[in-house]
């Protein structure tokens, strides 16, 4: 069940090209931009800040999308078929597998047009893997609410800035100590903790409710 | 006698507002008089988070129970909150002024915690606002309702306890107990706590037959 619903998003994504297409063309023209403005004046915390500031809007805007296509008979087709926890499940799986490839993707334009700062390299991916999955989990709900709120388009990243902000901070901490090259022995394992901590807590908030947004 | 938490209320925020200001206080450094905000400030974000949990369990209520009545009383809770964070901002931040030397600092994770729970309440008013179903607004405002306290609470209470803060209790800064909360204190302190408590309860009541009225003139 899980994988047909989860085959069929990337089915969708990979048919409609012109997203794909729009993403890439949207993080690379963000990094430009920024790269531009910053010229060569970024130091190990304006790097690390902006690296993370680029991710969360480009996951916000994506995500934005990811249950708006989900209306008319679509949403009926949907509702007949699957539960309302198998459908979110397959959705924040989803999720999490593009963003994954969104950050890694934004990681490698980033490092090619500023530069790359990262020092303990394993400790930085394990961030972005944590720091995407979760984001994953709480965009996704946050999507299905917006989707629901009259298609208003800024009320995505007015809902989601505020309920991101202790993963951000917590996520921003622990690379941080990646792009200062900290030895694995030295890491706050706190952080790492909390971090996975946040994504059960997500994942387990977004089984529980989203089977009240289901129905309309 | 249903008012007696009322008049309890009253009762007991007069006598910490005049016996706060005459009793005898420790004398310490940087904080000195400026202890006796302890009184208001604490006891009214104490307010403010005991409304956005009577908030949150409104709206537990209204998913579990399909009540438009526990929606609204969920969103006159959430107001009620929102209007005690203003006076709990506003004396926090005079007393930042005189003991750290600035009226707000983004290295306090409680501080930034209290500016992102506030604009968690205004996207979940904005929210309630762009939707035009009764039924539905009431269940996906609840939905984010609960989603966002959670992540509040995050925020207030774990972020705080593992960095640094400027805030008695937290990171390198010895608690609240340990040396500014002496007996003589306490008899000002917990009383203060239990009367906004009852006041915020109050308003929140008062709000709730507002609604119901505007409900009736409604139909």
């Amino acid at each position: 069940m899980f994988l047909s619903l989860i085959k069929k998003e990337f089915l969708l994504e990979f048919r409609q090209k012109s997203t794909i297409g729009g993403v890439l063309v949207y993080v690379i023209g963000t990094i430009f931009v920024s790269a531009l403005c910053f010229k060569a004046r970024l130091d190990k915390p304006t790097w690390n800040a902006l690296f993370w500031v680029i991710t969360l809007f480009t996951s916000v805007t994506i995500s934005g999308k990811s249950f708006l296509k989900e209306t008319g008979g679509q949403a009926l087709f949907n509702f007949l078929h699957y539960s309302p926890q198998q459908f979110i499940i397959s959705k924040v799986l989803y999720n999490m597998v593009f963003m994954l490839c969104l950050s890694f993707v934004t990681f490698f334009f980033y490092a090619f047009f500023i530069k790359n700062e990262v020092e303990n390299l394993s400790l930085f991916f394990l961030v972005l893997v944590l720091a995407s999955s979760g984001l994953a989990g709480v965009l996704s709900l946050m999507s299905a609410i917006a989707s629901k709120a009259s298609g208003n388009f800024a009320i995505m990243s007015i809902l989601s800035f505020p309920v991101l902000m202790p993963l951000i901070l917590v996520v921003i901490r622990l690379s941080k100590q990646a792009v200062d090259g900290l030895e694995w022995a030295g890491v706050g394992l706190d952080f790492i903790v909390i971090l996975v901590a946040l994504n059960v807590l997500t994942l387990a908030l977004s089984f529980l409710l989203f089977p009240y947004l289901w129905r309309d | 006698m249903k008012h007696w938490y009322k008049i309890l209320s009253v009762i007991i925020i007069i006598y910490t507002l005049v016996w706060g200001l005459l009793n005898t206080v420790p004398r310490l450094d940087i904080l000195n008089e400026t202890i006796r905000n302890v009184y208001y400030h604490v006891p009214i974000w104490f307010a403010m988070l005991f409304m956005m949990t009577v908030s949150v369990i409104q709206s537990v209520l209204s998913l579990t129970k399909n009540n438009l009545r526990n929606d609204s009383k969920a969103f006159n809770a959430s107001l009620v909150g929102f209007f005690f964070s203003i006076p709990g901002l506003l004396t926090g931040s005079v007393w930042a002024k005189y003991t750290w030397g600035t009226w707000w600092t983004f290295q306090d994770p409680k501080l930034n915690g209290v500016a992102i729970s506030i604009l968690i309440y205004l996207a979940y008013f904005i929210l309630r606002f762009s939707i035009d179903d009764e039924l539905k607004r009431a269940r996906i405002s609840a939905v984010y309702n609960i989603f966002a306290y959670v992540m509040m609470n995050v925020f207030i209470m774990v972020l705080p306890r593992l960095t640094d803060s400027l805030h008695p209790g937290n990171g390198g800064n010895p608690a609240f107990a340990k040396y500014d909360l002496d007996s003589n204190m306490r008899l000002v302190f917990y009383p203060a706590v239990i009367g906004w408590v009852f006041f915020s309860y109050w308003l929140f009541n008062i709000t709730n037959r507002i609604s119901f009225i505007k409900n009736k003139l409604h139909d």
